[in-house]
């Protein structure tokens, strides 16, 4: 029991990258609400984001910001430096995932216009009845 | 080889959109030269690319100048050249069509059609030439959120399947860059070929097999393979008919090809998943697939959602003939790729022909069509036969070599599935063919105009649709050059 504790312990945040991603997976096939099921894509979104990140994290380590001279003298300690591309890549999936959330807002807007509710069960019920 | 050739091919559809968007907005003419003009254009530098792929080898172009592994390298080889040409082809004729039917189902928003219209194209050539793992998420997500927007337009509940389309596609998307990330954490590149060349040392480690798991679902849910389907149908029927008849011939297509060229590109680790029962269930799931969707198919009533599950039974097809892991059956998956695209095109071109002049594509409206649209129909019928698989149309050939690589394989489960579906598909095709030449109009509520007079689709969708069909059965005769100069040059000799 211990060492499972230890285990959850030493890599905690995979655990709530896990933890995360099944919550927001939930979100989205769980909850008939639209603005959840959005919410839920975002949860998800972010536990991959911290699971990124989480993997160009090191003990003690610091910004990557390095002098010229040094790096070219093989003078760096790479285990000193936090590995940057794992962040510069999830600059790219934040933006992406901005533009999903905003293309799926305006969809929602004209589900909203159209239907006037959210709820996916209702929104079902009167298209049957059209 | 460095070039820069197959950047213009992508650069000038990019470019073009943002164009589309300036001067289009307030003057509406132009809008069709310049997204002509420049699908065109594509066109035939994408034929040039292909030559220079054939004559000197591999094309690349290193963007910002980072030299690979570190930057992001955009590589061309025979392969990716032919889907390049596949897709600027496609949607250059597609674009003829389009245009009548956004000016009239759109009129003040044909601006805004068009600029996604481009970005989507140019994300699909994006993806078919990136060599870098990540930037295909982002070229995944620009082809995906261009979608989504071009759906949405669409009348109906076209925003509800545009919705579910959005949160299916975002797992998928998300899946693959989570693949990706187990990936880089295993070799710490992203550069394709340079993760390749890390694997063999990873042979059998759980997490690479994770890895692969993820990219391998979040590209059967983007290309809807059989259990993972569910948005597909909605959101294709949905769809305005400009949008459709791009997407429809194009996404899934170029997302198997994805997942073809990651296999043949990681080579080692799809090995050892082959030699696992992990072929088995593949190739089981791509037979119940297409047994599955083409019996859906049969109780469709309306032509454009029959035509989305025969979409859904192709699928199954490729990536059951991918996963056969043998010479003929990886060869029947890339020359259907070229061939499904063009009957997709063709079939769904006839669909908006038909909705043009008659509103609607419910199977009681399609009686009397022959009398009416003999043109329309006749090309109709060239798309349903190479669906089907007769012989001089191009269905056929790809069909063989799909059924000759299950024998060899020995997966009958696949080999009776792919002979399942085409007698679906004769059924499917001939009830239509039959409606629309023997069913009179009489019957409808068409009586009261007692002579039958011709009345075509307009010329702009009626020629797109002549070409495609008289494509089909070139392709289809050409099958010998296509498959020895270029397919078999990309198919390992291992497989």
């Amino acid at each position: 029991m211990e060492t499972i504790l230890d285990h959850v312990i030493a890599k905690y945040n995979y655990w709530i990258y896990v933890v995360l991603m099944m919550i927001g997976f939930y979100a989205m096939i769980g909850k008939r609400n639209l603005v959840k099921k959005l919410l839920g894509m975002n949860i998800f979104q972010t536990a991959i984001i911290l699971f990124f990140i989480s993997s160009g994290a090191k003990k003690g380590g610091s910004i990557p910001i390095l002098d010229k001279y040094a790096a070219l003298q093989g003078q760096v300690d790479v285990n000193q430096v936090v590995n940057p591309l794992p962040h510069v890549l999830m600059l790219t999936a934040i933006v992406v995932g901005v533009s999903v959330t905003g293309v799926a807002l305006a969809v929602m807007l004209r589900i909203y216009r159209k239907y006037g509710t959210l709820e996916e069960d209702e929104i079902l019920h009167k298209i049957e009845n059209e | 080889m460095k070039s820069n050739l197959h950047m213009y091919v992508m650069a000038a559809p990019l470019l073009t959109a943002f164009l589309v968007n300036i001067f289009g907005r307030n003057n509406r003419k132009v809008i069709a030269p310049l997204v002509l003009g420049a699908l065109g254009l594509s066109s035939l530098l994408a034929i040039t690319v292909l030559k220079r792929t054939l004559m000197l080898g591999d094309l690349s172009y290193t963007a910002g100048a980072w030299t690979p592994p570190w930057g992001i390298e955009l590589l061309v080889d025979p392969l990716s050249a032919l889907m390049l040409l596949l897709i600027s082809a496609v949607s250059f004729i597609a674009t003829f069509a389009a245009l009548p039917c956004v000016k009239r189902d759109l009129k003040d928003r044909q601006h805004i059609f068009f600029t996604l219209y481009l970005i989507l194209i140019t994300g699909l050539m994006g993806l078919v030439l990136t060599a870098d793992a990540f930037n295909l998420y982002v070229m995944l997500e620009i082809t995906s959120i261009t979608t989504y927007g071009l759906i949405a337009m669409g009348r109906g509940r076209a925003s509800l399947s545009s919705f579910n389309y959005i949160i299916m596609g975002s797992v998928a998307a998300s899946f693959y860059l989570l693949g990706v990330g187990y990936l880089y954490l295993l070799t710490g590149t992203l550069n394709m070929a340079d993760i390749a060349r890390y694997l063999p040392a990873l042979q059998g480690s759980a997490a690479l097999a994770t890895a692969l798991a993820f990219i391998l679902i979040g590209l059967w849910i983007k290309m809807a393979f059989f259990p993972l389907h569910g948005w597909l149908p909605r959101a294709y029927t949905d769809a305005p008919d400009g949008a459709g008849v791009l997407i429809a011939p194009l996404m899934t297509k170029v997302t198997i090809y994805l997942m073809v060229r990651l296999m043949l590109t990681f080579q080692s680790p799809t090995f050892s998943l082959i030699s696992m029962d992990v072929r088995t269930l593949v190739i089981w799931a791509a037979a119940i697939g297409i047994v599955c969707a083409s019996s859906l198919a049969l109780a469709q009533r309306n032509l454009k959602q029959m035509l989305t599950y025969i979409i859904i039974a192709e699928v199954g097809y490729m990536v059951g003939g991918a996963w056969l892991a043998n010479e003929q059956g990886m060869t029947g998956t890339l020359l259907h790729i070229v061939n499904d695209a063009l009957m997709t095109l063709c079939l769904f071109l006839a669909a908006i022909a038909i909705a043009y002049r008659t509103g609607s594509l419910h199977f009681d409206h399609l009686k009397g069509l022959y009398q009416r649209m003999p043109w329309t129909m006749a090309s109709f019928t060239v798309g349903a036969f190479a669906m089907i698989g007769v012989p001089p149309t191009c269905g056929f050939y790809s069909k063989w070599y799909l059924l000759l690589g299950g024998i060899e394989a020995g997966q009958w489960e696949f080999v009776v599935a792919l002979i399942f579906s085409s007698l679906v598909n004769a059924v499917l095709f001939f009830r239509i063919i039959e409606l629309a030449y023997f069913g009179s109009l009489q019957d409808s509520e068409h009586h009261a105009h007692a002579s039958v007079q011709q009345h075509e689709a307009p010329w702009w969708i009626l020629s797109p649709l002549a070409l495609t069909a008289v494509l089909l059965i070139v392709v289809g005769l050409s099958t010998g050059p296509l498959v020895n100069n270029v397919i078999r040059l990309m198919v390992p000799v291992g497989f």
